[in-house]
């Protein structure tokens, strides 16, 4: 790593060595197909089971209402694609929020273009849904709540409880699917005891391999699959299990919960040391991100900055972090959850997203403070209009 | 029977003396593009070239689409080379006319069951064009398209002839061998790459500079390219971007050299010392002179820009002029006359589109100015220019430049 500080672990994390080394063995020993009859098959088969047995015991859940899929983008899919297929009695409505990932707001317009009924919820400042709109949307006809549990761009937590209460009181038929993408590994999660009955989880961002994730379904909650084939995983999600990714996955899953209050104590810790090193230095900003935020996802915006030309301008110096959301920095486009939080816009042009994870330290945090420091004047677009220049 | 490509080429044919020189030219860019295919043989023959392939499983189909990128050829087919001769000219045109037709259903079919059933039910309509070179042979053109049709006719099932508006022209050129061929394959003409000289395309990621390097390359010119970068003010995807596109040039002209100059220092330099409103014309001067001083140590004898006139404010004539003024190299704008739907066509036929449009800003998207000055005076600009220490930035830019060639 060296010279490297990588402050963009809500995009992706760099792989624990421990399971890569587990992918590697796994790989070139452990090759079997889960479905075949022989040794080899049973071993693999085992692996997943063990994963799956692990994830579950995470998530206080049965091992069969866990299901792996390729991702959090895939899982999100087939929780709201799959639960609306399976149940096409229970109503024609379904409510998200407005600062969904991508992979849950394109399935809802998706969906609205093919004749759902479909609700986006606005947020307050903070990035919170607002209750009182909740409960003015549901319907008798509501079949699916989708929340992202963390926002990926400011760290946001939704008070799931609070939604699934109101949800019990106004019409307990509605099912609830959390996208616990960006919470998974970072905050204690126990769906039933949060009333939910679908939630998406994905390997990469708590330092497993990418392309794997899973998919919890309460085993009171039927879903359909997206892809028909050989039936694996209970016929949810037909195709050859990705075995060292699932039972890295499960490594990985395993190690980042067995820290998880120290992690999170950490992240504390480097949150309040980045905003406080800010405070004392000349730099103009303002953190989108609110306080009770989860502290792994810092949003800052920097006033006259262009956020890419600041990306760049630290990635020069080994430095790496994310304007808006990794996923959608390659369309033009101003962030739609600092919008919906109301944000002005030159302010969302300047908004860089730190997010840490474990192996950050605080020096790293100094060294980004300061480099900020020497940047940030320079690419000031305002400095040209200063008096004795031009 | 013998299976070979015929390629036809127009305009060097006019180029009296200098003809040998063109079709030289020709025959060299031709086997380099059809490198790594197998063995082949080109000849050349009454105006035109023949290319033998020397082995049996030689990839026809892949050779077609690699010619038809080469400039100079007009058209391009896959012919059969036969025996001078009545009867073997009729066996083999049944059996290429069947071969034909199959292909033309197979079409039809994946353009919809529509289509299929009006190819199946009605039948094709189709003549033949004859052409006798062979004096010796005894019957003459007319005749040799009525014969041979009527045999078709007979022979292939599903034929009509049409000689007003046929779905397909049968070909039969008697010479010493005799070639036939349903298809003509048209390709772009124009001249063959490297015998007009080398110029220097100035390359940003956008959508005209490539079309503007292809025209050129169009008329023969090899091109080098030189895009300037101003990393960390843009993402090195901006750089990635231009070799996507200089590679997609390359198919056209063989193999680009692309010299990328770091712009930073001096594009901060001229956003510092001198007023916003100037800011794109003192950029795109000094891009041109850096240019021409790449061209200059690299034997390229003019330089290429993608602008048309009045398409943003600095490609008005004004604009142009003051930029002009800072080299001494002819300037070609091929682009000039064109309007932008035009170009964006042209970019889609030569597969240049898709990447242009690659979101990834070159400089000209972050240091832009909000009301830039159409009409720049080049006194004006000349003054700001001093401000500047131009010379120097432009030496340490150039030393710096790093050159990818593309295309080999």
């Amino acid at each position: 790593m060296g010279s490297e500080i990588y402050l963009d672990n809500s995009s992706t994390t760099r792989q624990y060595d421990e399971v890569t080394s587990l992918m590697a063995t796994i790989a070139s020993t452990k090759y079997g197909n889960p479905s075949s009859l022989h040794t080899k098959g049973i071993e693999a088969e085992r692996l997943v089971s063990a994963s799956r047995e692990t994830i579950a015991d995470l998530l206080g859940v049965r091992p069969s209402e866990v299901y792996f899929t390729s991702g959090g983008t895939e899982s999100n899919n087939l929780a709201i694609i799959g639960y609306l297929e399976a149940n096409p009695r229970k109503g024609r409505h379904i409510i998200t929020t407005s600062i969904e990932h991508p992979s849950v707001l394109e399935v809802f317009r998706h969906l609205g273009s093919r004749g759902w009924s479909v609700d986006f919820l606005d947020v307050d400042e903070k990035g919170r849904i607002l209750t009182g709109q909740l409960e003015e949307k549901i319907r008798p006809d509501t079949a699916l709540i989708s929340i992202v549990l963390v926002n990926n761009e400011t760290g946001t937590i939704q008070d799931i409880e609070e939604i699934s209460s109101i949800r019990d009181s106004l019409n307990p038929q509605t099912v609830i699917h959390a996208d616990a993408v960006q919470a998974f590994g970072k905050i204690t999660l126990y769906p039933v005891r949060a009333g939910i009955d679908l939630m998406s989880v994905s390997s990469h961002k708590i330092h497993g391999p990418k392309g794997v994730g899973a998919l919890y379904v309460s085993a009171k909650v039927r879903i359909n699959p997206l892809f028909y084939g050989g039936g694996q995983e209970t016929l949810l999600r037909s195709g050859t299990e990705n075995v060292p990714g699932i039972a890295g996955f499960g490594l990985a899953a395993s190690m980042t919960t067995e820290k998880i209050d120290e992690s999170f104590r950490k992240a504390v810790g480097l949150r309040e040391l980045l905003i406080s090193e800010l405070a004392s230095s000349d730099i103009s900003y303002c953190v989108n991100s609110p306080d009770d935020a989860l502290p792994h996802i810092v949003n800052i915006s920097f006033e006259n900055v262009r956020a890419e030309v600041l990306l760049h301008h630290l990635e020069q110096r080994g430095i790496f972090v994310s304007t808006g959301s990794a996923c959608s920095s390659h369309k033009k486009s101003r962030s739609h959850v600092l919008t919906a939080m109301g944000i002005a816009p030159e302010l969302i042009d300047g908004a860089i997203r730190f997010s840490f994870s474990n192996q950050n330290t605080e020096d790293e945090i100094r060294l980004t403070v300061d480099a900020l420091k020497d940047i940030i004047p320079v690419i000031d677009i305002s400095r040209k209009k200063r008096p004795g220049r031009k | 029977m013998e299976k070979v490509i015929l390629v036809r080429y127009g305009e060097i044919i006019l180029k009296g003396l200098n003809r040998p020189m063109f079709e030289d030219r020709l025959i060299k860019n031709i086997k380099q593009s059809l490198y790594g295919l197998g063995k082949i043989s080109v000849r050349r023959s009454q105006a035109r070239i023949f290319i033998e392939p020397r082995q049996d499983d030689f990839d026809f189909e892949n050779a077609v689409t690699r010619l038809v990128n080469v400039m100079g050829i007009i058209s391009v087919s896959i012919v059969w080379k036969i025996k001078t001769d009545f009867e073997e000219i009729k066996k083999h045109s049944v059996e290429m006319v069947r071969n034909y037709m199959t292909k033309l259903n197979r079409h039809a079919a994946a353009k919809g069951p529509m289509r299929m059933k009006e190819t199946s039910e009605a039948s094709v309509g189709f003549k033949v064009e004859a052409k006798r070179g062979n004096k010796n042979f005894p019957i003459q053109s007319p005749e040799i398209c009525r014969q041979l049709g009527g045999y078709l006719l007979k022979n292939v099932p599903g034929l009509k002839v049409d000689v007003h508006d046929p779905d397909f022209i049968f070909y039969v050129e008697v010479r010493d061998s005799t070639y036939i061929y349903c298809d003509i394959i048209p390709a772009f003409g124009g001249l063959p790459v490297g015998t007009s000289g080398k110029a220097m395309l100035l390359l940003s990621g956008g959508i005209d500079s490539p079309v503007a390097g292809w025209m050129m390359a169009k008329r023969g010119m090899e091109l080098e390219a030189v895009h300037f970068h101003t990393y960390p003010y843009t993402s090195e995807r901006a750089k990635d971007k231009v070799i996507a596109l200089a590679r997609i040039l390359s198919r056209y002209c063989h193999r680009i050299r692309l010299h990328i100059v770091p712009f930073t220092e001096i594009q901060l330099d001229i956003n510092d010392k001198c007023p916003e409103e100037h800011l794109t014309v003192l950029m795109r001067r000094a891009m041109m002179k850096i240019s021409e001083k790449i061209a200059a140590e690299n034997g390229a004898k003019a330089l290429i820009t993608g602008e048309s006139l009045g398409q943003v404010a600095s490609q008005t004539v004004e604009a142009i002029a003051v930029t002009n003024e800072a080299v001494r190299m002819p300037v070609f704008r091929p682009l000039i006359g064109m309007d932008k739907n035009e170009v964006i066509e042209t970019a889609r036929r030569i597969d240049t589109y898709e990447t242009s449009i690659l979101p990834y800003e070159d400089c000209c998207t972050v240091f832009v100015a909000k009301h830039p000055k159409t009409r720049p005076g080049l006194e004006e600009i000349k003054e700001l220019e001093g401000r500047l220490s131009l010379d120097a930035m432009i030496e340490r830019a150039i030393a710096d430049t790093e050159t990818v060639v593309i295309g080999e």
